[in-house]
Protein backbone atom coordinates (compact mmCIF):
# COMPACT_ATOMS: atom_id res chain seq x y z
CA UNK A 1 0.00 0.00 0.00
CA UNK A 2 1.25 2.86 -0.83
CA UNK A 3 2.00 5.67 2.06
CA UNK A 4 -0.54 8.35 2.40
CA UNK A 5 1.88 11.74 2.44
CA UNK A 6 -1.38 13.73 3.39
CA UNK A 7 -1.04 14.11 7.11
CA UNK A 8 2.60 15.06 6.90
CA UNK A 9 1.96 17.45 3.92
CA UNK A 10 -0.51 19.23 5.95
CA UNK A 11 1.77 19.07 9.21
CA UNK A 12 4.40 20.92 6.74
CA UNK A 13 2.06 23.42 6.05
CA UNK A 14 0.45 24.31 9.43
CA UNK A 15 3.71 24.67 10.68
CA UNK A 16 5.00 26.68 7.75
CA UNK A 17 2.00 29.36 8.21
CA UNK A 18 2.20 29.57 11.79
CA UNK A 19 5.63 30.12 11.61
CA UNK A 20 5.17 33.33 9.16
CA UNK A 21 1.81 34.87 10.03
CA UNK A 22 3.89 36.94 12.56
CA UNK A 23 5.76 38.68 10.03
CA UNK A 24 3.28 38.72 7.35
CA UNK A 25 0.99 41.52 6.16
CA UNK A 26 -2.11 41.97 7.56
CA UNK A 27 -4.25 41.78 4.74
CA UNK A 28 -2.50 38.68 3.79
CA UNK A 29 -3.98 37.31 7.05
CA UNK A 30 -7.24 38.59 6.43
CA UNK A 31 -6.88 36.58 3.29
CA UNK A 32 -5.57 33.66 4.78
CA UNK A 33 -8.31 32.97 7.53
CA UNK A 34 -11.17 33.64 4.93
CA UNK A 35 -9.52 31.39 3.05
CA UNK A 36 -9.59 28.66 5.43
CA UNK A 37 -13.00 29.27 6.12
CA UNK A 38 -14.34 28.90 2.84
CA UNK A 39 -11.95 25.74 2.96
CA UNK A 40 -13.59 24.26 5.55
CA UNK A 41 -17.20 24.67 3.33
CA UNK A 42 -15.53 23.17 -0.04
CA UNK A 43 -13.87 20.29 1.92
CA UNK A 44 -17.70 19.24 2.63
CA UNK A 45 -18.40 19.94 -0.64
CA UNK A 46 -16.08 17.68 -1.53
CA UNK A 47 -17.41 14.80 0.27
CA UNK A 48 -20.78 15.49 -1.51
CA UNK A 49 -19.51 15.59 -4.68
CA UNK A 50 -17.79 12.61 -5.16
CA UNK A 51 -20.95 10.88 -4.61
CA UNK A 52 -22.12 13.13 -7.59
CA UNK A 53 -24.00 15.27 -5.57
CA UNK A 54 -23.64 19.09 -6.27
CA UNK A 55 -25.37 21.33 -3.53
CA UNK A 56 -26.37 25.11 -4.84
CA UNK A 57 -27.36 25.51 -0.57
CA UNK A 58 -24.24 25.38 0.75
CA UNK A 59 -24.65 28.77 1.97
CA UNK A 60 -27.48 27.89 3.75
CA UNK A 61 -25.25 25.85 6.77
CA UNK A 62 -22.63 28.27 6.26
CA UNK A 63 -25.20 31.19 7.58
CA UNK A 64 -26.50 29.04 9.86
CA UNK A 65 -22.79 28.41 11.35
CA UNK A 66 -22.10 32.07 11.20
CA UNK A 67 -25.61 32.94 12.86
CA UNK A 68 -25.03 30.72 15.75
CA UNK A 69 -21.81 32.11 16.53
CA UNK A 70 -23.17 35.86 16.22
CA UNK A 71 -26.48 35.03 18.56
CA UNK A 72 -23.77 33.50 21.22
CA UNK A 73 -21.89 36.38 21.57
CA UNK A 74 -25.27 38.90 20.87
CA UNK A 75 -27.37 37.22 23.64
CA UNK A 76 -24.85 35.43 26.42
CA UNK A 77 -21.66 37.76 25.45
CA UNK A 78 -20.12 34.66 24.67
CA UNK A 79 -16.50 35.55 22.24
CA UNK A 80 -13.97 32.39 22.94
CA UNK A 81 -13.38 31.67 19.15
CA UNK A 82 -13.03 27.73 19.76
CA UNK A 83 -16.96 27.89 21.67
CA UNK A 84 -18.08 29.78 18.73
CA UNK A 85 -17.16 27.81 16.37
CA UNK A 86 -18.02 24.62 18.35
CA UNK A 87 -21.77 26.70 18.41
CA UNK A 88 -21.87 27.09 14.33
CA UNK A 89 -20.52 23.09 14.02
CA UNK A 90 -23.44 22.10 16.02
CA UNK A 91 -26.13 24.16 15.20
CA UNK A 92 -25.48 23.37 11.14
CA UNK A 93 -24.87 19.62 11.67
CA UNK A 94 -28.24 19.21 13.92
CA UNK A 95 -29.88 21.37 11.20
CA UNK A 96 -28.58 19.12 8.60
CA UNK A 97 -29.61 15.84 10.43
CA UNK A 98 -33.26 17.17 9.94
CA UNK A 99 -33.20 18.42 6.68
CA UNK A 100 -30.90 15.52 5.81
CA UNK A 101 -33.92 13.41 6.02
CA UNK A 102 -35.84 14.73 3.25
CA UNK A 103 -32.71 15.74 0.95
CA UNK A 104 -30.84 12.71 1.25
CA UNK A 105 -34.03 10.83 -1.01
CA UNK A 106 -33.47 13.07 -3.90
CA UNK A 107 -30.59 13.38 -6.76
CA UNK A 108 -28.42 15.29 -8.98
CA UNK A 109 -30.76 18.15 -10.14
CA UNK A 110 -33.39 17.78 -7.55
CA UNK A 111 -30.89 17.71 -4.87
CA UNK A 112 -29.25 21.13 -6.25
CA UNK A 113 -32.31 22.70 -6.17
CA UNK A 114 -33.91 21.97 -3.13
CA UNK A 115 -30.77 22.82 -1.43
CA UNK A 116 -30.68 26.11 -2.89
CA UNK A 117 -34.37 26.74 -2.27
CA UNK A 118 -34.28 25.98 1.28
CA UNK A 119 -31.15 28.05 1.85
CA UNK A 120 -32.60 30.86 -0.04
CA UNK A 121 -35.81 30.54 2.56
CA UNK A 122 -33.20 31.14 5.30
CA UNK A 123 -32.14 34.22 3.21
CA UNK A 124 -35.81 35.65 3.33
CA UNK A 125 -36.65 34.76 6.94
CA UNK A 126 -32.83 36.68 7.99
CA UNK A 127 -33.98 40.03 5.71
CA UNK A 128 -36.90 40.34 7.65
CA UNK A 129 -36.27 39.44 11.14
CA UNK A 130 -35.78 42.93 12.39
CA UNK A 131 -34.31 41.90 15.81
CA UNK A 132 -30.99 40.28 13.90
CA UNK A 133 -30.83 43.35 11.86
CA UNK A 134 -32.33 42.43 8.56
CA UNK A 135 -30.32 43.22 6.27
CA UNK A 136 -27.90 44.81 7.59
CA UNK A 137 -27.06 41.60 10.01
CA UNK A 138 -25.28 42.84 13.06
CA UNK A 139 -21.56 43.04 14.40
CA UNK A 140 -20.02 40.06 16.25
CA UNK A 141 -17.52 40.82 19.87
CA UNK A 142 -13.97 40.93 19.61
CA UNK A 143 -12.97 37.27 19.64
CA UNK A 144 -11.36 35.89 22.86
CA UNK A 145 -8.67 32.75 22.81
CA UNK A 146 -9.54 31.08 26.25
CA UNK A 147 -10.87 34.08 28.20
CA UNK A 148 -7.49 36.08 26.58
CA UNK A 149 -8.01 38.74 24.03
CA UNK A 150 -4.70 39.74 22.45
CA UNK A 151 -3.75 43.32 21.89
CA UNK A 152 -5.05 44.83 18.56
CA UNK A 153 -2.18 44.02 15.98
CA UNK A 154 -2.10 40.73 17.45
CA UNK A 155 -6.18 39.64 17.04
CA UNK A 156 -6.09 38.61 13.26
CA UNK A 157 -2.88 36.25 13.56
CA UNK A 158 -4.56 34.62 16.54
CA UNK A 159 -7.74 34.42 14.81
CA UNK A 160 -5.64 32.81 11.93
CA UNK A 161 -3.72 30.95 14.11
CA UNK A 162 -7.00 29.04 15.51
CA UNK A 163 -8.12 28.61 11.75
CA UNK A 164 -4.85 27.30 10.64
CA UNK A 165 -5.36 24.39 13.67
CA UNK A 166 -8.75 23.48 13.53
CA UNK A 167 -8.68 23.44 9.61
CA UNK A 168 -5.74 20.82 10.17
CA UNK A 169 -7.90 19.01 12.18
CA UNK A 170 -11.31 18.75 10.03
CA UNK A 171 -9.02 17.75 6.79
CA UNK A 172 -6.84 14.98 8.78
CA UNK A 173 -10.31 13.71 9.68
CA UNK A 174 -12.16 13.81 7.03
CA UNK A 175 -8.93 12.27 5.34
CA UNK A 176 -9.22 9.44 7.30
CA UNK A 177 -13.48 9.33 7.06
CA UNK A 178 -12.35 8.88 2.78
CA UNK A 179 -10.83 5.59 3.38
CA UNK A 180 -13.39 4.00 5.66
CA UNK A 181 -15.59 1.90 4.37
CA UNK A 182 -18.47 4.53 4.03
CA UNK A 183 -16.07 7.04 2.48
CA UNK A 184 -15.24 4.69 -0.19
CA UNK A 185 -18.19 3.93 -0.83
CA UNK A 186 -18.56 7.60 -2.74
CA UNK A 187 -17.64 6.77 -6.31
CA UNK A 188 -19.72 3.70 -6.43
CA UNK A 189 -22.75 5.26 -5.22
CA UNK A 190 -22.17 8.21 -7.42
CA UNK A 191 -21.57 5.09 -10.57
CA UNK A 192 -24.29 2.88 -9.40
CA UNK A 193 -26.99 2.72 -6.84
CA UNK A 194 -28.87 -0.01 -7.52
CA UNK A 195 -25.53 -2.25 -7.15
CA UNK A 196 -24.95 -0.62 -3.84
CA UNK A 197 -28.30 -1.64 -2.50
CA UNK A 198 -27.27 -5.16 -4.18
CA UNK A 199 -23.93 -5.61 -2.26
CA UNK A 200 -25.79 -4.78 1.56
CA UNK A 201 -25.64 -1.32 2.03
CA UNK A 202 -28.35 1.79 2.06
CA UNK A 203 -26.96 4.83 -0.44
CA UNK A 204 -29.65 6.75 1.33
CA UNK A 205 -27.84 6.50 4.53
CA UNK A 206 -25.00 6.74 2.92
CA UNK A 207 -25.68 10.51 1.73
CA UNK A 208 -27.20 11.37 5.20
CA UNK A 209 -24.34 10.47 7.06
CA UNK A 210 -22.19 12.44 4.29
CA UNK A 211 -24.98 15.79 3.90
CA UNK A 212 -24.59 16.08 8.16
CA UNK A 213 -20.30 16.12 8.02
CA UNK A 214 -20.74 18.52 4.69
CA UNK A 215 -22.99 20.75 6.80
CA UNK A 216 -21.17 20.84 10.24
CA UNK A 217 -18.03 21.92 7.83
CA UNK A 218 -19.83 24.62 6.34
CA UNK A 219 -20.89 25.66 10.22
CA UNK A 220 -17.43 25.88 11.16
CA UNK A 221 -16.42 27.86 8.22
CA UNK A 222 -19.39 30.17 8.59
CA UNK A 223 -18.09 30.47 12.44
CA UNK A 224 -14.69 31.11 11.23
CA UNK A 225 -15.64 33.69 8.59
CA UNK A 226 -17.69 35.53 11.12
CA UNK A 227 -15.11 35.49 13.98
CA UNK A 228 -12.66 36.61 11.47
CA UNK A 229 -14.72 39.34 9.40
CA UNK A 230 -16.43 40.43 12.43
CA UNK A 231 -19.79 41.25 11.02
CA UNK A 232 -22.79 38.84 9.61
CA UNK A 233 -25.28 39.51 7.47
CA UNK A 234 -28.40 37.57 5.16
CA UNK A 235 -25.96 37.56 2.62
CA UNK A 236 -23.95 34.92 3.74
CA UNK A 237 -27.06 32.62 2.48
CA UNK A 238 -27.41 34.52 -1.06
CA UNK A 239 -27.50 32.06 -3.76
CA UNK A 240 -24.07 33.68 -4.89
CA UNK A 241 -22.73 32.87 -1.97
CA UNK A 242 -23.64 29.17 -2.63
CA UNK A 243 -22.07 29.90 -6.40
CA UNK A 244 -19.06 30.94 -4.87
CA UNK A 245 -18.44 27.55 -3.19
CA UNK A 246 -19.26 25.66 -5.91
CA UNK A 247 -16.84 27.48 -8.40
CA UNK A 248 -13.77 26.92 -5.37
CA UNK A 249 -14.71 23.34 -5.67
CA UNK A 250 -14.40 23.18 -9.12
CA UNK A 251 -11.43 25.36 -9.36
CA UNK A 252 -9.80 23.06 -6.82
CA UNK A 253 -10.95 19.29 -7.77
CA UNK A 254 -11.88 16.49 -5.73
CA UNK A 255 -8.58 14.69 -5.46
CA UNK A 256 -7.34 15.35 -1.84
CA UNK A 257 -8.21 17.08 1.43
CA UNK A 258 -5.79 19.55 0.94
CA UNK A 259 -7.33 21.00 -2.67
CA UNK A 260 -10.12 22.84 -0.88
CA UNK A 261 -7.68 25.13 0.99
CA UNK A 262 -5.70 25.80 -1.92
CA UNK A 263 -8.44 26.39 -4.10
CA UNK A 264 -10.86 29.16 -1.86
CA UNK A 265 -6.95 30.85 -1.33
CA UNK A 266 -6.55 31.13 -5.26
CA UNK A 267 -9.87 32.26 -5.01
CA UNK A 268 -8.91 35.05 -3.15
CA UNK A 269 -6.12 35.71 -4.45
CA UNK A 270 -7.91 35.89 -7.92
CA UNK A 271 -10.72 38.30 -6.76
CA UNK A 272 -8.60 40.20 -4.89
CA UNK A 273 -6.18 40.64 -7.65
CA UNK A 274 -8.92 40.97 -10.60
CA UNK A 275 -10.87 43.27 -8.28
CA UNK A 276 -8.04 45.87 -7.87
CA UNK A 277 -6.62 45.54 -11.70
CA UNK A 278 -10.85 46.20 -12.63
CA UNK A 279 -12.72 47.05 -10.22
CA UNK A 280 -15.62 46.97 -12.55
CA UNK A 281 -15.30 43.87 -14.76
CA UNK A 282 -13.74 41.55 -12.35
CA UNK A 283 -16.32 38.79 -12.19
CA UNK A 284 -15.07 38.65 -15.55
CA UNK A 285 -11.80 37.91 -14.63
CA UNK A 286 -13.03 35.58 -12.33
CA UNK A 287 -15.02 33.93 -14.85
CA UNK A 288 -12.27 33.32 -17.45
CA UNK A 289 -9.94 31.53 -14.85
CA UNK A 290 -12.08 28.96 -14.44
CA UNK A 291 -13.13 28.45 -17.78
CA UNK A 292 -9.12 28.27 -18.05
CA UNK A 293 -9.32 25.79 -15.13
CA UNK A 294 -12.04 23.69 -16.83
CA UNK A 295 -10.40 23.34 -20.35
CA UNK A 296 -6.70 22.74 -19.38
CA UNK A 297 -7.54 20.94 -15.73
CA UNK A 298 -10.68 19.08 -15.94
CA UNK A 299 -9.95 18.13 -12.59
CA UNK A 300 -9.01 20.99 -11.03
CA UNK A 301 -5.97 22.50 -9.49
CA UNK A 302 -5.20 19.70 -7.75
CA UNK A 303 -4.35 17.46 -10.66
CA UNK A 304 -1.49 19.53 -11.36
CA UNK A 305 0.06 17.71 -7.62
CA UNK A 306 -1.92 13.82 -8.35
CA UNK A 307 -0.33 13.48 -12.07
CA UNK A 308 3.31 12.93 -11.15
CA UNK A 309 1.75 10.18 -8.38
CA UNK A 310 0.29 8.55 -11.72
CA UNK A 311 2.72 7.98 -14.12
CA UNK B 1 -31.38 -32.40 2.45
CA UNK B 2 -33.15 -28.99 4.57
CA UNK B 3 -34.99 -26.62 2.14
CA UNK B 4 -32.76 -23.05 2.54
CA UNK B 5 -35.08 -21.30 0.67
CA UNK B 6 -38.75 -21.90 0.68
CA UNK B 7 -41.22 -19.69 -1.41
CA UNK B 8 -44.69 -20.99 -1.39
CA UNK B 9 -48.12 -19.21 -3.24
CA UNK B 10 -46.11 -16.55 -4.81
CA UNK B 11 -48.68 -14.47 -6.49
CA UNK B 12 -47.77 -11.08 -8.57
CA UNK B 13 -49.60 -8.85 -11.09
CA UNK B 14 -48.47 -5.86 -13.12
CA UNK B 15 -51.99 -4.45 -14.09
CA UNK B 16 -53.46 -7.41 -16.26
CA UNK B 17 -50.56 -9.45 -16.53
CA UNK B 18 -49.84 -11.89 -14.27
CA UNK B 19 -46.44 -12.61 -13.92
CA UNK B 20 -46.49 -15.12 -10.86
CA UNK B 21 -49.00 -16.99 -9.83
CA UNK B 22 -48.71 -19.69 -6.62
CA UNK B 23 -45.28 -20.36 -7.16
CA UNK B 24 -44.08 -23.00 -5.19
CA UNK B 25 -40.51 -24.61 -4.73
CA UNK B 26 -38.18 -25.31 -2.21
CA UNK B 27 -34.69 -25.19 -3.00
CA UNK B 28 -32.19 -27.44 -0.69
CA UNK B 29 -29.11 -26.34 0.32
CA UNK B 30 -25.97 -26.86 -1.53
CA UNK B 31 -28.10 -27.98 -4.90
CA UNK B 32 -27.65 -25.90 -8.27
CA UNK B 33 -31.38 -25.18 -10.22
CA UNK B 34 -31.68 -23.87 -13.48
CA UNK B 35 -34.76 -21.82 -13.98
CA UNK B 36 -35.94 -22.03 -17.43
CA UNK B 37 -38.89 -20.72 -19.83
CA UNK B 38 -39.71 -17.82 -22.44
CA UNK B 39 -39.33 -14.62 -22.41
CA UNK B 40 -41.92 -13.07 -20.13
CA UNK B 41 -42.66 -16.57 -18.36
CA UNK B 42 -41.64 -14.97 -15.01
CA UNK B 43 -37.99 -15.98 -14.32
CA UNK B 44 -36.93 -12.48 -13.11
CA UNK B 45 -40.06 -11.83 -11.79
CA UNK B 46 -39.49 -14.69 -9.15
CA UNK B 47 -35.79 -13.68 -8.78
CA UNK B 48 -36.57 -10.25 -8.43
CA UNK B 49 -38.87 -11.34 -5.12
CA UNK B 50 -36.48 -13.40 -3.26
CA UNK B 51 -34.20 -10.75 -3.68
CA UNK B 52 -36.71 -8.06 -2.27
CA UNK B 53 -37.01 -5.81 -5.33
CA UNK B 54 -40.19 -7.02 -6.06
CA UNK B 55 -42.57 -7.57 -3.23
CA UNK B 56 -45.28 -10.71 -4.38
CA UNK B 57 -49.13 -9.54 -4.02
CA UNK B 58 -49.92 -12.48 -1.91
CA UNK B 59 -47.18 -15.36 -0.91
CA UNK B 60 -44.45 -15.29 1.98
CA UNK B 61 -40.80 -16.30 1.32
CA UNK B 62 -38.96 -18.07 3.91
CA UNK B 63 -35.13 -18.16 3.90
CA UNK B 64 -33.48 -20.46 6.70
CA UNK B 65 -36.64 -20.56 8.35
CA UNK B 66 -36.78 -16.77 8.66
CA UNK B 67 -39.95 -14.68 6.80
CA UNK B 68 -38.37 -12.44 4.46
CA UNK B 69 -40.69 -11.62 1.71
CA UNK B 70 -40.91 -7.88 3.29
CA UNK B 71 -37.26 -7.25 3.82
CA UNK B 72 -35.07 -4.48 2.03
CA UNK B 73 -32.63 -5.65 -1.13
CA UNK B 74 -30.19 -4.61 1.26
CA UNK B 75 -31.50 -6.87 4.24
CA UNK B 76 -31.94 -9.79 2.26
CA UNK B 77 -27.62 -9.27 0.76
CA UNK B 78 -26.36 -9.69 4.49
CA UNK B 79 -28.23 -12.54 5.10
CA UNK B 80 -26.22 -14.33 2.10
CA UNK B 81 -28.81 -13.92 -0.73
CA UNK B 82 -26.94 -12.44 -3.51
CA UNK B 83 -27.70 -11.73 -7.41
CA UNK B 84 -26.12 -10.81 -10.88
CA UNK B 85 -28.01 -8.94 -13.56
CA UNK B 86 -28.85 -9.69 -16.87
CA UNK B 87 -27.24 -6.69 -18.10
CA UNK B 88 -24.21 -6.19 -15.53
CA UNK B 89 -24.78 -3.73 -12.84
CA UNK B 90 -21.40 -2.36 -12.24
CA UNK B 91 -19.32 0.60 -10.71
CA UNK B 92 -19.06 2.04 -14.49
CA UNK B 93 -15.92 4.42 -13.65
CA UNK B 94 -13.84 2.30 -11.45
CA UNK B 95 -11.61 -0.46 -12.24
CA UNK B 96 -11.86 -3.77 -11.82
CA UNK B 97 -10.27 -4.04 -8.83
CA UNK B 98 -12.03 -0.88 -7.29
CA UNK B 99 -15.36 -2.55 -8.46
CA UNK B 100 -14.51 -5.23 -5.82
CA UNK B 101 -13.01 -3.04 -3.32
CA UNK B 102 -16.30 -0.92 -3.52
CA UNK B 103 -17.93 -4.65 -2.96
CA UNK B 104 -15.52 -5.37 0.13
CA UNK B 105 -15.88 -2.28 2.12
CA UNK B 106 -19.53 -2.83 2.81
CA UNK B 107 -18.96 -6.15 3.56
CA UNK B 108 -16.16 -4.27 6.32
CA UNK B 109 -18.98 -1.65 7.07
CA UNK B 110 -21.87 -3.95 7.55
CA UNK B 111 -19.56 -6.39 9.77
CA UNK B 112 -18.65 -3.26 11.66
CA UNK B 113 -14.75 -3.51 10.17
CA UNK B 114 -12.90 -0.99 9.11
CA UNK B 115 -14.87 2.04 10.54
CA UNK B 116 -13.16 5.51 11.69
CA UNK B 117 -12.29 4.53 15.07
CA UNK B 118 -11.02 1.28 14.64
CA UNK B 119 -6.99 0.85 13.54
CA UNK B 120 -5.24 -1.55 11.50
CA UNK B 121 -6.29 -3.39 8.47
CA UNK B 122 -9.32 -5.34 9.27
CA UNK B 123 -9.47 -9.29 7.72
CA UNK B 124 -12.71 -9.20 5.45
CA UNK B 125 -14.98 -11.70 7.35
CA UNK B 126 -15.72 -14.94 5.59
CA UNK B 127 -12.77 -14.90 3.79
CA UNK B 128 -10.22 -13.93 6.58
CA UNK B 129 -7.79 -12.00 4.54
CA UNK B 130 -7.06 -8.38 3.80
CA UNK B 131 -9.48 -6.50 1.59
CA UNK B 132 -6.74 -6.66 -1.41
CA UNK B 133 -5.86 -9.53 -0.86
CA UNK B 134 -9.36 -11.13 -1.58
CA UNK B 135 -10.07 -8.74 -4.58
CA UNK B 136 -7.21 -10.45 -6.49
CA UNK B 137 -8.12 -13.66 -5.26
CA UNK B 138 -11.82 -13.59 -6.57
CA UNK B 139 -10.38 -12.03 -9.86
CA UNK B 140 -7.82 -14.39 -10.36
CA UNK B 141 -10.99 -17.00 -9.65
CA UNK B 142 -13.06 -15.62 -12.54
CA UNK B 143 -10.00 -15.41 -15.08
CA UNK B 144 -10.19 -11.55 -14.50
CA UNK B 145 -7.02 -10.88 -13.50
CA UNK B 146 -5.62 -9.41 -16.80
CA UNK B 147 -8.32 -6.93 -16.56
CA UNK B 148 -7.55 -5.08 -12.77
CA UNK B 149 -6.52 -2.27 -13.43
CA UNK B 150 -8.97 -1.55 -16.68
CA UNK B 151 -12.28 0.57 -16.25
CA UNK B 152 -15.34 -1.30 -16.31
CA UNK B 153 -16.89 0.69 -18.76
CA UNK B 154 -14.44 -0.69 -21.15
CA UNK B 155 -14.57 -3.98 -20.84
CA UNK B 156 -15.64 -6.10 -23.56
CA UNK B 157 -19.65 -7.14 -22.66
CA UNK B 158 -17.89 -10.91 -21.72
CA UNK B 159 -16.02 -9.81 -19.01
CA UNK B 160 -18.27 -7.46 -17.58
CA UNK B 161 -20.49 -10.65 -17.02
CA UNK B 162 -18.14 -12.44 -15.04
CA UNK B 163 -16.94 -9.30 -13.28
CA UNK B 164 -20.93 -8.61 -11.96
CA UNK B 165 -20.91 -12.33 -10.81
CA UNK B 166 -17.46 -12.22 -9.49
CA UNK B 167 -18.94 -8.95 -7.51
CA UNK B 168 -21.31 -10.91 -5.54
CA UNK B 169 -18.71 -13.28 -4.68
CA UNK B 170 -17.18 -10.69 -2.09
CA UNK B 171 -20.03 -10.85 0.36
CA UNK B 172 -19.49 -14.92 0.73
CA UNK B 173 -22.92 -15.75 -0.55
CA UNK B 174 -24.97 -18.64 0.93
CA UNK B 175 -27.39 -17.99 -2.07
CA UNK B 176 -26.43 -17.22 -5.37
CA UNK B 177 -29.14 -16.05 -8.01
CA UNK B 178 -27.37 -15.91 -11.68
CA UNK B 179 -29.64 -13.61 -13.85
CA UNK B 180 -28.79 -14.98 -17.18
CA UNK B 181 -25.18 -15.36 -16.65
CA UNK B 182 -24.40 -16.46 -19.88
CA UNK B 183 -26.33 -14.28 -22.38
CA UNK B 184 -24.26 -12.10 -25.04
CA UNK B 185 -21.34 -14.30 -25.29
CA UNK B 186 -20.60 -16.86 -28.05
CA UNK B 187 -22.29 -20.61 -27.96
CA UNK B 188 -18.62 -21.63 -27.90
CA UNK B 189 -17.74 -20.04 -25.06
CA UNK B 190 -20.43 -20.51 -23.19
CA UNK B 191 -19.23 -23.43 -21.68
CA UNK B 192 -15.87 -22.54 -20.91
CA UNK B 193 -17.87 -19.51 -19.02
CA UNK B 194 -20.39 -21.13 -17.35
CA UNK B 195 -17.57 -24.13 -16.26
CA UNK B 196 -15.56 -21.27 -14.73
CA UNK B 197 -18.54 -19.76 -13.25
CA UNK B 198 -19.93 -22.65 -11.70
CA UNK B 199 -15.95 -23.88 -10.09
CA UNK B 200 -15.63 -20.09 -8.64
CA UNK B 201 -18.84 -20.61 -6.94
CA UNK B 202 -18.87 -24.24 -5.93
CA UNK B 203 -15.71 -23.60 -4.33
CA UNK B 204 -17.33 -20.98 -1.84
CA UNK B 205 -20.05 -24.08 -1.47
CA UNK B 206 -23.18 -21.59 -2.13
CA UNK B 207 -26.63 -22.45 -3.36
CA UNK B 208 -27.10 -21.65 -6.89
CA UNK B 209 -30.11 -20.58 -8.76
CA UNK B 210 -29.06 -19.70 -12.84
CA UNK B 211 -31.70 -18.55 -15.44
CA UNK B 212 -30.73 -19.24 -18.75
CA UNK B 213 -31.96 -19.89 -22.23
CA UNK B 214 -29.52 -22.35 -23.54
CA UNK B 215 -30.56 -26.16 -22.83
CA UNK B 216 -27.65 -27.89 -23.51
CA UNK B 217 -25.95 -25.46 -20.58
CA UNK B 218 -29.06 -26.31 -18.65
CA UNK B 219 -28.62 -29.84 -18.81
CA UNK B 220 -25.01 -29.69 -18.24
CA UNK B 221 -24.86 -28.03 -14.49
CA UNK B 222 -28.51 -27.93 -13.17
CA UNK B 223 -29.34 -30.69 -10.95
CA UNK B 224 -32.74 -29.76 -10.66
CA UNK B 225 -34.90 -27.29 -13.15
CA UNK B 226 -37.69 -25.02 -12.77
CA UNK B 227 -39.88 -24.54 -16.07
CA UNK B 228 -41.69 -21.12 -16.27
CA UNK B 229 -44.29 -20.63 -18.81
CA UNK B 230 -47.11 -17.56 -18.25
CA UNK B 231 -45.94 -16.92 -14.55
CA UNK B 232 -46.02 -20.46 -13.24
CA UNK B 233 -43.98 -22.85 -12.25
CA UNK B 234 -44.79 -25.97 -15.34
CA UNK B 235 -41.95 -28.69 -14.69
CA UNK B 236 -39.64 -29.34 -11.25
CA UNK B 237 -37.46 -32.10 -12.14
CA UNK B 238 -34.06 -33.04 -12.46
CA UNK B 239 -33.10 -31.72 -16.36
CA UNK B 240 -33.30 -35.02 -18.10
CA UNK B 241 -37.04 -35.40 -17.01
CA UNK B 242 -37.97 -32.07 -17.25
CA UNK B 243 -36.78 -31.51 -20.58
CA UNK B 244 -38.37 -34.09 -21.62
CA UNK B 245 -42.01 -33.18 -20.34
CA UNK B 246 -44.79 -32.59 -23.01
CA UNK B 247 -45.29 -29.05 -21.87
CA UNK B 248 -41.93 -28.21 -21.27
CA UNK B 249 -41.24 -29.40 -24.52
CA UNK B 250 -44.53 -27.06 -26.07
CA UNK B 251 -44.07 -24.44 -24.11
CA UNK B 252 -40.31 -23.96 -23.48
CA UNK B 253 -38.32 -25.51 -25.41
CA UNK B 254 -40.18 -25.14 -28.36
CA UNK B 255 -40.23 -21.27 -27.50
CA UNK B 256 -36.44 -21.53 -27.59
CA UNK B 257 -35.96 -23.14 -30.79
CA UNK B 258 -38.25 -20.52 -31.74
CA UNK B 259 -36.24 -17.68 -30.58
CA UNK B 260 -32.94 -19.78 -32.07
CA UNK B 261 -34.71 -19.28 -35.63
CA UNK B 262 -35.31 -15.73 -35.38
CA UNK B 263 -32.11 -15.44 -34.40
CA UNK B 264 -30.57 -16.98 -37.54
CA UNK B 265 -33.42 -15.60 -39.90
CA UNK B 266 -31.76 -12.32 -38.79
CA UNK B 267 -30.04 -10.40 -41.32
CA UNK B 268 -26.12 -10.23 -39.85
CA UNK B 269 -24.69 -6.09 -39.90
Amino acid sequence: MRRDLTPRTLALIVAAILAAGPFAPQWTVFLLTVALAKGLVVLGLMILLRCGLVSFGQALYYCIGAYAAGLLGLRYEVSGVFTLMLAGMLASGATAFVLGFLLARYRSIFFGLLSLAISMILYGLLVKTEALGSSDGFNLLPSTLAGFRPADAWVRYMVLAVAVVVAFVAALLVNRYLKTPLGRLAPAIKDNEIRVEYMGASARHAIHVKYVIAAALAGLGGALAATTVGHIDPEMAYWTTSGEFIFITILAGTGNVIAPFLGALIFGIIQSVAFDISPNTWQMVLGSSLLVVIVFLPNGLWSLFSRGKAS
Amino acid sequence: MAAILDARGLCKNFGAVTAASDINAAIERDSVVGLIGTNGAGKTTFINMITGYLKPDRGRIHYEGRDITSLAPRDITRLGICRSFQIPQLYASLTAFENMMAGIGVVLRNAGLGGFFSRGEPLVPGHNLPAEEVAARILERFGLADYRDKNAQVLPGGVRKLLDIALTMVAKPKILLLDEPTSGVSSEEKFVIMEMIMKAVRAEGATVLFVEHDMEVVSRFAERVLAFYDGRIIADAPPAEALENAEVKRFVVGGELHRLDEAQARPRA
